[in-house]
């Protein structure tokens, strides 16, 4: 597709502000129609939850994103991108992931960060460490194969990488 | 020729350390060949790896199949399925 955007790709410890990622994306323009966002926050399990611990590779993690927003940007008509990923510890209710998506209708710029997301947990490579609140560790969090089935169902038509 | 290997999450902590650099000895063609040869170096990697087919590996920061060459890697990670989002 002519004229793909660039997808923005932040692996950070510190926060990020969601305003200020749509009002970076949006400012100084008029053609975009639809900017949907999804922020990933940290749960605290009923109370069980002290913190999580990311672990990353660093490097590899913010290739990988940029390998799937790449391909999402291919495969929807976007007019922006951005996903920023956090790492280090991370208290409940604080932020963890964050993907904002723009296009001049709502679907491809929906349908783009559920795909990016769906991705992400799958393959970006970040693992959670739980910590709980009666001071003992919780261990590694297991991945689901509910995350991995949800990455699958985009693979029908998805087009040839190049 | 030393390839590095990184170890991420229960990988790392079981194998005890995040990284090393190894000779790899003649014979260790694929990623499949190559789990099977450190599952044979120690109790420590033997615990890591117990289950091999659970371990992802990502050569030179790409995620790749048990059955991929390995040769003219310079960096090989092996961690456990992704929990990141």
């Amino acid at each position: 597709m002519p004229g793909a955007v660039v997808p923005t790709v932040r692996i950070q410890a510190e926060d990020f502000d969601v305003a200020a990622e749509i009002a970076r994306m949006t400012q100084g323009r008029a053609d975009i129609g639809a900017v949907v966002t999804f922020s990933g926050l940290c749960r605290d399990e009923a109370g069980r939850l002290a913190a999580l611990e990311l672990e990353h590779y660093p490097g590899m993690a913010e290739a990988e994103i940029g390998r799937i927003a790449t391909e999402a940007v291919h495969r929807w008509p976007l007019q922006g991108l951005t996903a920023i990923h956090r790492h280090g510890r991370i208290a409940p209710g604080e932020n963890i992931v964050l993907v904002v998506a723009a296009s001049a209708h709502r679907q491809a710029a929906f349908e783009a960060a559920n795909f990016l997301m769906d991705y992400l947990k799958s393959r970006a490579p970040f693992w959670k460490k739980e910590h709980h609140t009666d001071g003992s560790q919780g261990g590694w969090v297991d991945a689901k194969e509910a995350d991995d089935e949800a990455a699958s169902r985009w693979k029908q038509a998805v087009p040839k990488r190049n | 020729m030393s390839t590095r290997l990184i170890y991420f999450a229960w990988v790392r902590e079981r194998i005890g350390k995040p990284q090393e650099d190894v000779e790899l000895p003649a014979g260790i063609e694929t990623v499949a060949d190559l789990l099977r040869w450190l599952k044979s170096r120690g109790e420590e990697y033997e615990h890591a790896l117990q289950y091999p087919d659970v371990i992802r590996v990502a050569i030179n920061q790409e995620h790749v199949e048990h059955r991929e060459k390995i040769s003219g890697a310079r960096e090989i990670a092996l961690f456990p399925p992704m929990t990141g989002g």
